[in-house]
């Protein structure tokens, strides 16, 4: 618990200090105040606050439920392009914003993925995920869309090579937070 | 959103019937996960809201639109790895720049900058992967984001 706090200490000074800001900002009236945490903060803790949980959750499950073996055989270190090609897909299919992919990279680290795959599956799921896609053919386009994915695809393999090969060594790793 | 709700309670029910103690300690590992972050989450959170509040969208929106060649893309890609913003604001920000007269190219540097870099976020990120690995993949996404722009710039050139 003690080392929870001082680990923390920085974000929970900074959440004191937003709370007391806050507080007085409704208490005086203070409109810019009140738009920060209304407009803003609220709206993003909302979506945090909805989806992390859930996302923890079955992280959770994976990490009892999942075997170590096969994940290792199909994205692990010898899976080549195969392997490429499902991480690609499994982060095509999530759903959330970029932080939620860090405790997933965390669950596939453990159970065996190779750092290539892990860093091709940060880039996939920040590129190409078929929910953002479809929000992006809706705003700009499908020609647009095809084209930023079809860029990115190569875009991001090469990062996963560069990747492995610059931090890949045998301290590489990925903390449990 | 509903979907993930669904699968997860799915996941639990399944999870539950086969295995009563293994799923409460996966829950529970879970929970212990969440926690943990949480602080650092929250105050990212905050810091991101305040510094959006200080730049209003209509001014990015303004200066995406104003600056042009490799500038814009520079503008574009600091402007997408800074900010934190959900794609459902995104997007129809992207939609208002290309009604603007606002390059694709220089649309998806900050589509794909805003979606693969995150400054803000750093400290969750080297929660998990500490702070040289964090930085050097942040620094790689940037400049895959840029390429990303001028290769679709090319496209549209043709």
């Amino acid at each position: 618990m003690k080392q929870f706090f001082i680990k923390n200490r920085i974000s929970l000074s900074v959440l004191i200090a937003f709370l007391i800001f806050t507080g007085i900002s409704f208490f005086a009236d203070y409109q810019p105040g009140k738009a920060i945490s209304k407009e803003y903060f609220f709206q993003f803790f909302k979506e945090m606050i909805f989806f992390l949980p859930i996302m923890f959750v079955l992280i959770g499950l994976g990490d009892v439920w999942i075997n170590r073996d096969k994940v290792e055989k199909h994205i692990g270190k010898d899976s080549g392009l195969k392997g490429i090609i499902l991480v690609m897909l499994l982060s095509m299919a999530q759903v959330g914003p970029l932080y939620g992919a860090f405790p997933v990279t965390y669950l596939l680290w453990k159970k065996g993925a190779s750092v290539r795959n892990i860093f091709i599956y940060i880039g996939a799921f920040c590129t190409i995920k078929i929910p953002m896609l479809t929000f992006e053919i809706g705003f700009l386009g499908w020609k647009f869309s095809l084209l930023r994915t079809l860029v990115s695809i190569p875009a991001i393999i090469i990062i996963g090579i560069v990747m492995e090969k610059m931090v890949g060594k045998k301290d590489f790793t990925i903390k449990q937070p | 959103m509903k979907l993930l709700i669904a699968f997860s309670v799915i996941a639990i029910v399944i999870s539950f019937i086969a295995d009563k103690r293994k799923t409460f300690s996966g829950i529970k590992s879970g929970m212990v996960m969440f926690f943990k972050l949480l602080p650092v989450i929250i105050s990212v959170l905050i810091v991101v809201s305040i510094v959006l509040f200080l730049i209003p969208q209509e001014m990015i929106i303004k200066y995406l639109g104003e600056e042009s060649g490799l500038t814009g893309y520079i503008f574009a890609a600091i402007t997408g790895s800074v900010a934190l913003i959900p794609g459902f604001i995104a997007y129809p920000m992207a939609g208002m720049l290309v009604k603007s007269g606002v390059g694709y190219s220089v649309i998806a540097v900050f589509i794909t900058t805003l979606m693969m870099v995150g400054i803000f976020t750093l400290p969750i990120e080297i929660r998990f992967f500490g702070r040289k690995v964090s930085l050097l993949r942040n620094l790689f996404f940037f400049i895959a984001a840029i390429l990303i722009g001028l290769f679709i710039s090319l496209f549209y050139n043709l």
